[in-house]
């Protein structure tokens, strides 16, 4: 086993799914990267090559650039999803979503259900999300709050490469429209991941470790400042168990429960902002099911409720981190 | 082409059968039987049965909101129809879509739909199923002159030359976007803006089914040969107001009864048909006798089927979750 990047793990999974299943096609702003240039192609593999390599290996027919015209190259992929492809479409940055939402959330979500359970419309669409770039207001929001709200799309947000390239490969291989939430801070984090395909199911949350004090719940990125402050912690006696949801819809309310059960007090880390929130979703959630196993109110921690800011200085106070979650801890335990 | 008898009779039973399903549901929905918004292809048939001729089960269609012309054109079952848009279980969809979300995936009708300009798209990747399945199919995207305005349409304008697709798409101007006028909303031309992609355009009187046949049919051929997309403009004229309940007061006096007795896609092709002998009154009258037993038995059937359940409630919202 090798070590791979977040941005590695992915284009082995969607290069493995596509040797295995010819119905597997990328398309996207620069997939391929040089298209109708007189320079060469694949330059780019996406605007941050997560998606290079696989032109020369698959060719024009299978990987294709897409004017910037994402109303009509997201919705293509919606209906060649339906009509028998399984289209993997890159929407560069999610906050993007303005300019093409209604072929997702209108379109695609819906066709099961509008047409009775007569429709199969298995679409990934990958989209590059999250905070930390100074991209400023426009290329950096998380936005996976919104599309988790509608019923029809399932919603991934992987936290490391291990969990990247098996959530990939299931994404890939369910036959529901699924948004893929690549953090795109994380491209160059590394660790083990194995060579062969594995698949990781969806609603299933990855316990990354236990503890009996505080359950932290945390979303993509936030898993890893969520585990870093548990080391803080737990060298203060504070012992927690983090939880990855992985997926936000479905989503494994159950687990979150037990850990809420056990430890009776509840951090949730969440990049997104905070109103209508994974984070006041896990809220209402455990103040509904298990108001009586809690012994200290529910912490949230997330940006305020403003737009991503550019200035490094803001940007910095503006996103979550570890810190934050520390103070978080101590003050439920307070 | 030469048109033989049947082939006349599978024309005018089409068109005639979309006219009657939307007659009726005019008297159905003003009867308060039917639920919703509904909106009416009459007036329009021609278009659809002249285009949908050509098309067989590879070829994929997507529609409007206007769009029950769309399905019957495309050999969607009429009594499903009927119960769906009655709401009920056993309609086309469940009783979960309703007049404005009708599809049959299985013919190749990909929905009407509640978004105006949310089919281009859709059928941009429908053809390019075709194109890397090699299946020889076609895609055809309705949209009306209010979703001719629609970025998504110029978005897939472009992207379907640019991907070199076998689309067809199709502007079916009725006058009216909604209420307001087609002369205010569109700026330049159909025709310009098709030229403007660098594809071929071209307009067409939309009462005559033999015109939209011959159209369609060289827009079908150049999209089938891997030619590439190109657009038709279709001139026509709707029979009743944007939905059910629209008074129409935007429109001038007595345009509709002209309309009706001018513009009649129906009486042009009964008209044609006899005077130059190929069919009599009799053999229409007696497609007008089976369609109009068709229609009633499908309102009769609809109204005594039942209602979805509360347990229907939550089905189908995924394959799995």
């Amino acid at each position: 086993m090798a070590k791979k990047s977040y941005r590695q793990a992915i284009n082995e999974a969607i290069a493995q799914e596509m040797r295995r299943d010819e119905n597997v096609l990328v398309w996207g702003e620069d997939n391929v990267g040089g298209a109708g240039g007189d320079g060469e192609q694949d330059a780019w593999g996406g605007v941050l090559g997560v998606t290079k390599g696989l032109y020369p290996e698959f060719g024009s027919e299978r990987v294709l650039d897409t004017p910037i015209s994402e109303s009509a190259f997201i919705g293509a992929a919606v209906g060649a999803a339906a009509t028998g492809l399984r289209p993997v479409a890159e929407l560069m940055f999610v906050d993007f979503m303005g300019v093409c939402f209604d072929q997702i959330f209108n379109q695609a979500a819906k066709f099961r259900y509008m047409f009775g359970g007569n429709a199969v419309t298995p679409i990934v669409v990958r989209t590059m999300y999250g905070g930390g770039f100074r991209a400023a207001s426009q290329h950096s929001q998380c936005l996976y709050p919104m599309f988790t709200h509608v019923p029809g799309l399932k919603v991934v947000v992987p936290s490391s490469p291990y969990e990247a390239k098996g959530l990939m490969i299931q994404a890939i291989r369910d036959d529901d429209p699924v948004m893929f939430f690549e953090h795109k801070v994380m491209y160059d984090d590394e660790e083990e991941v194995p060579d062969d395909p594995y698949t990781i199911p969806f609603g299933e949350a990855n316990l990354t470790r236990e503890g009996d004090d505080v359950t932290i719940v945390a979303f993509g990125r936030m898993v890893g400042f969520a585990n870093q402050a548990a080391d803080t912690l737990d060298k203060e006696g504070i012992s927690c168990t983090v939880l990855d949801p992985r997926t936000t819809s479905p989503f494994d309310t159950e687990t979150i429960l037990e850990c809420v059960e056990e430890t009776g007090r509840l951090v949730i880390v969440d990049e997104a902002n905070p109103r209508c929130s994974m984070a006041s979703d896990v809220s209402g959630l455990v103040a509904q099911e298990a108001f009586k196993a809690l012994k200290a109110p529910i912490r949230m921690v997330t940006p305020p409720h403003t737009p991503v800011p550019f200035a490094p200085e803001l940007e910095d106070a503006y996103l979550p981190n570890a810190d934050k979650i520390v103070a978080a801890v101590r003050t439920a335990m307070a | 082409m030469q048109f033989n008898r049947d082939d006349l009779i599978k024309a005018y039973r089409g068109m005639r059968t979309i006219r009657d399903f939307e007659e009726r549901v005019h008297e159905e929905f003003s009867a308060g039987k039917i639920p919703g918004f509904v909106h009416l292809y009459a007036g329009e048939e021609a278009s659809a049965v002249g285009i949908c001729w050509h098309l067989d089960n590879r070829d994929k269609i997507a529609s409007t909101h206007r769009g029950h012309g769309h399905c019957i054109a495309k050999g969607v079952d009429v009594k499903g129809m009927m119960k769906e848009i009655y709401g009920r279980r056993d309609g086309l969809c469940g009783g979960k879509g309703g007049s404005m979300h009708i599809a049959d995936l299985s013919k190749g009708m990909m929905g009407a739909n509640g978004i105006v300009g949310g089919g281009p798209p859709l059928i941009c990747g429908a053809a390019m199923t075709a194109k890397y399945k090699k299946t020889g199919g076609v895609a055809v995207a309705f949209v009306g002159d209010g979703g001719s305005n629609q970025g998504t349409t110029l978005e897939s304008y472009n992207l379907a030359n640019v991907w070199k697709l076998p689309v067809i798409f199709v502007v079916e101007d009725n006058g009216y976007a909604e209420a307001t006028s087609a002369k205010w909303s569109v700026a330049g031309s159909q025709l310009d803006r098709a030229k403007g992609f660098g594809m071929p355009g071209v307009e067409v009187d939309g009462h005559d089914f033999f015109a939209v046949h011959d159209a369609a049919q060289e827009a079908i051929d150049r999209a089938r040969n891997g030619d590439g997309p190109s657009l038709m403009h279709v001139r026509l004229n709707r029979f009743f107001g944007h939905f059910e309940g629209d008074a129409m007061t935007y429109r001038g006096e007595g345009e509709i009864q002209r309309v009706r007795d001018e513009q009649d896609s129906l009486k042009i092709f009964r008209t044609r048909v006899t005077e130059m002998a190929l069919l009599d009154h009799e053999q229409l009258d007696a497609v007008d006798t089976e369609v109009a037993h068709l229609i009633d038995e499908a309102v009769s059937e609809s109204e005594s089927a039942p209602p979805p359940t509360e347990a229907d409630l939550q089905t189908d919202v995924y394959v799995a979750y």
